[in-house]
């Protein structure tokens, strides 16, 4: 890389680690909300009839 | 009313969207894999070993470009989404805008990066205050104002509509980041492709537009994979999601 390795393979590297890490942190999040430990999925948010009570 | 206009709006609906993502989803990943190692290849080895003005260190225009570009279209497509979904209180819309923010502040990043990897040795300095290198931070300020605020709200719905209202505040930078290398005297070089022209050398020309090509293909695959997760995550009480296609 004529001396411009550092700067080429560091740029490289940044993008694909990235990535990779997206790609990661998207599985991880589509695990836990498979298995009821999603974000959003908590005991109280999730009883219907809390939400239809409240809807009135 | 026409049967393709139907059509249409079928797909604006979650139960209906969802699994048609999951299907989209392993065709595009293939894809900007295959995308990205042509790309690449083409860029390592086919691509001249000098630049008529720069050095070896061009190659990072392969990722810095498309990186940049995902940047700014994600942010316009993030903008259109939310306004949609505001206007039209239509919630796929807004969780197409929060499933699009993170992969535009990420791509942002890189950019931001790749890009003072690449001063260092073209203009010996990681970062000058330059406006297209400000502008591009505010775009990235921008993600993580719209990523922070949402998250800080817990009605999703109420999320949405701030979000929105942030974002399309907030679209006004795009134009200023693409024009920037214009409308003002920038250390940052002009653009390389317009509609146009392609200044570039023709045996380089073909792994820039496939590396563009695999981001947004790439792009499509992780917001589609996320959108999932958070229509799973929020409509956690749908009837919908009982039935076999929620596991499609």
């Amino acid at each position: 890389m004529g001396g411009y390795g550092v700067y080429v393979w560091g740029s490289y590297a940044v993008t694909f680690v990235l990535i990779a890490i997206e790609v990661a942190m998207v599985i991880k999040r589509k695990r836990a909300v498979r298995t009821g430990n999603g974000r959003e999925s908590k005991p109280e948010t999730r009883n219907p009839h809390l939400e239809t009570g409240a809807s009135h | 009313m026409s049967k393709s206009r139907l059509n249409w709006y079928k797909y604006a609906a979650p139960v209906n969207f969802y699994p048609l993502a999951g299907k989209m989803i392993p065709v595009f990943a293939v894809l900007s894999v295959i995308a990205m190692v042509v790309g690449l290849y083409l860029g390592f080895f086919v691509a001249p070993a000098q630049d008529a003005q720069q050095h070896e260190y061009y190659r990072i225009i392969f990722v810095h470009v498309p990186a940049a570009w995902m940047g700014m279209f994600l942010y316009v497509l993030l903008a259109i989404y939310a306004g949609v979904g505001w206007a039209f209180n239509a919630r796929l819309g807004s969780m197409m805008a929060t499933a699009i923010a993170p992969t535009g502040a990420i791509f942002t990043f890189i950019s931001l990066v790749t890009g003072s990897l690449w001063g260092r040795p073209a203009w010996g300095v990681y970062w000058v205050w330059d406006a297209r290198m400000t502008s591009t931070l505010i775009l990235m300020f921008l993600y993580i104002g719209f990523i922070s605020l949402q998250s800080s709200i817990e009605d999703p719905r109420r999320a949405d509509r701030a979000g929105a209202v942030l974002a399309l505040v907030g679209v006004v930078n795009v134009p200023i980041i693409y024009f920037s290398v214009q409308w003002w005297n920038t250390l940052h070089q002009g653009a390389t492709i317009t509609a146009t022209s392609f200044k570039m050398a023709s045996s380089m020309r073909p792994a820039l537009l496939i590396m563009v090509a695999g981001f947004w293909i790439y792009s499509i695959a992780v917001v589609l994979a996320r959108v999932r997760c958070i229509i799973l995550e929020r409509e956690s009480e749908a009837p919908w999601l009982a039935e076999p296609v929620a596991s499609a």
